[in-house]
């Protein structure tokens, strides 16, 4: 056998270079040196030569640094000759980091709306970040737990806002009431939706729940009488205070109290009751993990077949997850319209299903701590690059995929096993073989 | 009946538009056994490529019947090729890194991807809904009715005809290329068992980006049949027919060629006469609700092999 002479170091590189420039050129020629315009009477081309170019530099520089610092490792460098599965310094170093971080964590949650640095804007921020980490752990139940992939979840978000709203506006319900009537129709819903297409498997599954999350869209956007269509339902009762509102009326929550009159009442119970709402949900969650039907869940996740031949009703445990989760949305979307005031079928596009699903999947799926991660850093990152509104959902999908590609169990990929014998170890991510969705 | 025809014709060149989509859907599916969510944007890029060069060749429909085709076809190639690469660094990009990952992790650097190709196309191109003054005119009267509501034409225009004929003779050379060419050998090999391809000596890394970029040249055949058929596209018009496409190969048994090509006419179908007989607002929920039912109740689609579990 001949051998080839190895190429030099220098010349694979140059080749690299050039195939990368040829490839971003032919990407980013066309888009983006040539741009459409409408004139009357058709289109016009504005050539951008200069800013397709600017992006190509862009992409071989940074492919070149690529070369010379983080490919330039010597194969295996960072490898372990610890097995997979084996709790690495990283996962137990997380571990150790969330059992302190979570008390300080609460109590931090707890007092923040007494802080002196916070303001409206915070406390608005803090409230839609406890909104998705509440649909990140009420999905956490559906994917993490149960390994059932839903792309739809936002259907059921939708279920919950509608049905508050419109209970609200034609019977007059209160809030109280009408949360829970919103999470057991949201639940109902599931439960309908679910049971034809709970014995898909996997991929199918997921496409499945897509769809009906749009017709679910599609319904709302078109029954005009019932829903109000794309104008959608506004002036929808503002919560009040177990009866009290916040109002400067006599009566009212500030005077029955006999404190000032502050338009930040209602924001601060806002923030309480979505904490109240997220905290409940975390606390259900837990406690149905030890639960029989928890560990079905669990069991179910990691081999269905094993589990039908243990005698598990495997439609009853997989209907079960898909309606508590649903359940969890449906609350979150009660809360959701009663905060806005205004809901519109824009508000519940695959969008915000992937985006709940992208907070779930990058904490880890099954961790309650890495929704909280991942929850905070998403929105807080979108709310960092409001200034550059264009480009943000740009900069999300790239977070997504660099992520993935960075951590695939997510960031924090420990899990924490139900049954111990002993110690409660943690173990690395890689020995659970998170929704696989047999 | 002039109606009924009226609309047939028109679902079946919608659905050979859908078909070329799913082809994408099932080849990759067939191989890597994953969603690319990430096709129904390749297409959109397809269109839009179309749409650029349709543009800076100044082609309208004073261009005669006879240039205008020979124009088209260089559009096409044009935006084959560039829809390749779009594909082809998608795949290396986004897929390949996790490959032989748990099985949930593609599919969301596939969402990611779906998700950063739309804002791309909608910042670079603008939000706004793109128009083109049709290219091809003329068509051809099949039949005629008069009567008391007035004169009822069926006619087929010669947009149409391209659509048809250029659709059909490439789904002839594409399943010539799967079943007659050592490429096709290897595609159906890994499609199989990777593993044992790679054992017998087939180069399963390069096999799989061909896969990816056929299917992306293909998404930018129809991205083009969209945009001479609809006239309008938008950034957003991946994700609709996207999961059209997926109904279409899961309808047609995902995995097989002819069943893309059968689901995506049978959808096409559905949603023409949906439109036309029920509602137009609905139409998106008909194809929908059809990809629920036929996942129920006959999961292995209407061509494709029942899936054995092993244990």
């Amino acid at each position: 056998m001949v051998l080839m002479a190895p190429r030099s170091a220098l010349r694979s590189l140059v080749t690299d270079l050039v195939t990368t420039s040829v490839i971003a050129l032919v990407i980013f020629g066309v888009m983006v040196g040539l741009k459409t315009d409408t004139i009357p009477g058709g289109l016009a081309l504005t050539p951008r030569w200069l800013a397709a170019l600017e992006i190509v530099a862009v992409v071989v520089v940074g492919r070149l640094i690529l070369h010379l610092t983080w490919w330039r490792r010597k194969p295996g460098a960072g490898a372990s000759w610890v097995p997979a599965g084996i709790a690495t310094g990283w996962t137990q170093g997380i571990a150790l980091l969330a059992k302190v971080a979570r008390p300080a964590l609460l109590v931090f949650a707890l007092t923040l709306p007494f802080l002196p640095f916070t303001d409206r804007y915070l406390l608005d921020l803090s409230i839609l970040v406890l909104t998705y980490v509440m649909l990140g752990w009420g999905l956490n139940i559906v994917v993490g737990l149960a390994g059932l992939l839903d792309l739809g979840y936002v259907a059921f978000y939708a279920v919950g806002a509608y049905s508050y709203a419109l209970l609200a506006q034609n019977f007059g319900w209160s809030f109280w009431l009408c949360l829970p009537v919103s999470g057991i129709l949201a639940a109902f819903w599931g439960i309908i939706l679910g049971f034809p297409v709970l014995r898909l498997r996997g991929d199918y599954l997921a496409i499945v729940t897509l769809a009906f999350g749009e017709i679910v869209r599609i319904v709302l956007l078109n029954w005009y009488w019932f829903t109000g269509g794309p104008d959608g339902l506004s002036g929808i009762p503002r919560p009040d205070f177990f009866g009290l509102p916040f109002d400067r009326a006599p009566g009212g929550f500030a005077d029955t109290f006999g404190i000032e009159y502050s338009s930040l009442h209602r924001i601060v119970f806002l923030y309480f009751l979505i904490l109240a709402l997220a905290l409940l949900t975390n606390y259900v969650t837990m406690r149905l993990r030890r639960l029989p039907i928890g560990r079905a869940w669990e069991a179910l996740r990691e081999d269905e077949i094993a589990c039908r031949s243990l005698g598990l009703n495997t439609t009853t445990v997989k209907l079960s997850a898909f309606a508590t989760g649903a359940m969890f949305a449906g609350f979150a979307g009660a809360f959701f319209a009663t905060r806005q005031g205004f809901i519109s079928p824009e508000s519940f596009t695959f969008t915000e299903s992937a985006l709940v699903l992208a907070i779930v999947v990058l904490g880890g799926m099954g961790s309650q701590m890495g929704v909280v991660i991942a929850a905070v850093a998403l929105i807080g990152g979108f709310e960092v690059f409001r200034e550059f509104a264009q480009y943000r959902m740009l900069i999300f999908g790239l977070a997504m995929v660099l992520i993935m590609i960075w951590k695939p169990r997510g960031l924090i990929s420990g899990r924490v096993p139900s049954i111990f014998l002993g110690a409660r170890k943690p173990v690395s991510g890689d020995l659970v073989s998170q929704g696989e969705g047999h | 009946m002039e109606y009924f025809v009226q609309q047939l014709i028109n679902g079946v060149t919608l659905g050979s538009i859908y078909g070329l989509i799913a082809i994408g859907y099932t080849l990759v599916y067939g191989i890597v056994g994953m969603i690319n969510f990430a096709h129904g944007d390749i297409f959109m890029v397809g269109a839009f490529v179309a749409l650029i060069v349709i543009t800076a060749l100044g082609l309208t429909a004073s261009t005669g019947l006879g240039l205008s085709i020979l124009a088209l076809i260089l559009v096409l190639v044009i935006s084959m090729i560039v829809a390749s690469v779009y594909g082809w660094t998608v795949e290396r990009v986004a897929y390949r890194p996790l490959r032989g990952s748990f099985r949930l992790a593609p599919l969301i650097t596939a969402i990611g991807m779906s998700i950063v190709l739309q804002n791309f196309v909608q910042i670079s191109q603008g939000a706004r809904v793109k128009p083109l003054q049709p290219i091809i005119s003329g068509g051809h009267t099949l039949m005629r009715k008069v009567d008391a509501q007035g004169e009822f034409v069926v006619q087929i225009s010669n947009m149409q005809i391209f659509i048809i004929v250029v659709t059909f003779s490439l789904m002839v050379l594409f399943t010539l290329l799967i079943a007659k060419t050592s490429l096709g050998r290897a595609q159906r090999a890994c499609e199989q068992d990777t593993k044992m391809a790679a054992l017998s000596g087939i180069n399963v890394d390069r096999t799989i980006s061909l896969t990816f970029v056929l299917g992306a040249a293909l998404a930018a055949v129809a991205g083009l049949m969209f945009l001479l058929y609809y006239g309008v596209i938008d950034f957003f018009i991946g994700f609709v027919a996207g999961v059209k496409a997926f109904t279409a190969a899961v309808l047609g048994g995902i995995g097989s060629l002819p069943g893309a090509m059968l689901g995506g006419l049978v959808i096409g179908l559905i949603e023409t006469f949906w439109s036309a007989y029920f509602s137009i607002e609905y139409k998106d929920v008909a194809a929908f609700a059809m990809l629920a039912l036929v996942l129920i109740f006959l999961p292995q689609g209407l061509l494709g092999k029942p899936e054995v579990e092993k244990v």
